[in-house]
């Protein structure tokens, strides 16, 4: 077991303490989490990566307060989850775009806004600034069967993106994509974290997508859910995607590799 | 073209069977008369006193439309004697009626979606009073609401709002569900209040299902009208033209009603039908 304490300069903006989370099924108690510690910059992006069941998708629902913890303590932007939520501290991107098919690109982005009470103007322009920002500028007045599923999923991240959190929350938002698409993906989602200073939660499945996009590693391991490996990338931040070719690269997806064996993620 | 020809195929052998029936089962008056006035009938004969009698068993298809046209066409729309007269007070009985189920059938419905203890204690309800035969109840309510000064047009209405709320509640239960968890904890991200939930995504979602539910809501609306106007001895509607049809034995008067009855359902699904398709393109869910 190791705790990773982040070198920030500043006051964490997530800060897991010995989180416990533990599901009561008809199979007896299944445990999620067991003693998780993280502490996650400002701006930093962080990849979760492990086999299913290693509760990294629901480390994510509890830093969101979609599931409350059953131990120790997190804190988003340092308060509780719930106040965080209320504060919009985050936006989330769920693996399906879950674009509502009654409404038009624009009018899905506006779907926070609208409940979050933003004025007429706001609305528009906020969905203007951030149809630009994921490169779907001209798309508002379509609907969501009219876009490809890539553009779709994009769409779902200008809708976390409209109402200005600090933490973007993403659970394999690119899982269900080909991977011509999410490379393509990947490389818009580095520059849009470089153009807004994010941070980034990411959940993938991915050692290539993880090492590629994260400035942190976060490797986690099943039954019980816990990390058994963070790695502090040393890419730079400035990546094409030929980046993944490199020696460097390499290395940091062999030490993925590596903890996931040991967490015993090969195993049957 | 192909799918035409097909269901002409179906209308054309219908027609036949029908007809074919009708000689079947009209030719044995045919005979009896003959042989009580002593005459010996050749088959064409036969068949020909079988497409032409005044209270056959089964009428023939010729002359039911023969009497549709002379009933809606030919009468003045205020004659007591006018399918289009009784047509429009069955009609009136059925549009109020469904109207109140569909209100009805959507508030039970929001309130089942929303509290546990209205899905557990209506429910059952709901699914037990459809299993009473409609035609047990209608005279019980005819005449409860008689008892209470409630007459005309209102009982029958109940009748068919009992029938077609019950649709309305299984379908709008049903769509109103029909949002998945994702789409759910999305609205939670938000700090959406339950009303927001309900009308930005429960309500859009359910539009669907709430569409094929009125389509099947206003077909039992019909019938529940229909149902109303025999216990009470009413003398006008679609119902009342068929008891009286069957008091004096005058089948074609009720195979015309029938039909009657059969045209107005099928007007009131097909405008069940347009609205759903203008609805659900304005929302863009047509595709």
């Amino acid at each position: 077991m190791m705790v990773a304490q982040a070198q920030s300069p500043t006051a964490p903006v997530i800060a897991a303490d010995h989180l416990d989370l533990t599901f009561q099924t008809n199979d007896g108690p299944v445990h999620a989490l067991k003693d998780v510690s993280l502490d996650i910059g400002k701006g930093e992006f962080v990849s979760f990566i492990g086999p299913s069941g290693c509760g990294k998708t629901t480390f994510l629902r509890c830093i969101a307060a979609l599931e409350q913890p059953t131990g120790g303590s997190i804190s988003v932007n340092g308060m509780s989850p719930d106040e965080a939520r209320r504060n919009r501290a985050y936006g989330y991107v769920f693996q399906a775009a879950g674009l509502y098919p009654w409404r038009t690109i624009g009018g899905n982005i506006r779907l926070p806004l609208e409940i979050m009470g933003y004025s007429r103007a706001d609305q528009a322009e906020r969905v203007k600034k951030v149809l630009e920002l994921v490169d779907l500028a001209g798309f508002e007045k379509k609907y969501p069967w009219q876009l490809s599923g890539g553009m779709q999923q994009r769409a779902s991240i200008a809708r976390a993106l409209a109402f200005d959190a600090d933490i973007l929350l993403m659970d394999e938002p690119f899982g269900a994509l080909d991977e011509i698409v999410r490379d393509h993906l990947n490389e818009q989602l580095l520059k849009l974290w470089a153009a807004t200073g994010k941070t980034i939660g990411f959940v993938t499945h991915s050692i290539p997508e993880a090492v590629y996009l994260s400035t942190k590693i976060v490797v986690m391991s099943p039954r019980p859910g816990r990390i058994t490996d963070v790695i502090e990338s040393t890419l730079p931040p400035e990546r094409p995607l030929d980046i993944r070719d490199t020696p460097e690269f390499l290395d940091i997806a062999h030490r993925v590799r590596e903890g996931l064996r040991a967490g015993h993620a090969y195993d049957d | 073209m192909r799918s035409l020809l097909a269901v002409l195929t179906v209308v054309a052998a219908i027609v036949a069977i029908w007809y074919l029936a009708a000689i079947q089962m009209n030719s044995k008056w045919t005979r009896d008369q003959a042989a009580r006035a002593g005459i010996a009938l050749s088959f064409g004969e036969v068949v020909a006193d079988t497409m032409a009698q005044e209270r056959p068993v089964l009428p023939a298809p010729h002359q039911v439309v023969a009497e549709l046209w002379k009933t809606t066409v030919q009468k003045k729309v205020t004659s007591k004697r006018s399918l289009v007269f009784h047509g429009w007070i069955t009609l009136s009985s059925t549009v109020v009626g469904f109207l109140i189920g569909t209100v009805a059938g959507i508030l039970l419905a929001v309130g089942i979606v929303h509290s546990r203890a209205m899905d557990m204690s209506v429910m059952p309800w709901a699914i037990a009073s459809q299993t009473i035969p409609i035609l047990a109840i209608a005279p019980m309510i005819i005449v409860v609401l008689n008892s209470v000064g409630i007459q005309g047009l209102l009982p029958k209405a109940f009748i068919s709002a009992y029938l077609s709320f019950f649709p309305v509640v299984v379908g709008m239960v049903k769509g109103l569900r029909a949002p998945d968890a994702m789409q759910l904890d999305l609205m939670k991200t938000y700090s959406a209040s339950k009303g927001e939930i309900f009308w930005k995504l429960r309500l859009p979602s359910s539009m669907p299902y709430f569409f094929a539910s009125m389509k099947v809501a206003i077909a039992a609306a019909l019938v529940g009208a229909i149902v109303a106007e025999l216990p009470a001895g009413a003398i006008r509607g679609l119902g009342a033209r068929m008891l009286t049809g069957s008091y004096y034995g005058q089948t074609i008067q009720i195979w015309s009603a029938l039909f009657m009855a059969a045209l107005l359902a099928a007007c009131l699904v097909g405008l069940v039908g347009l609205l759903q398709r203008i609805t659900l393109r304005k929302m863009g869910m047509a595709q």
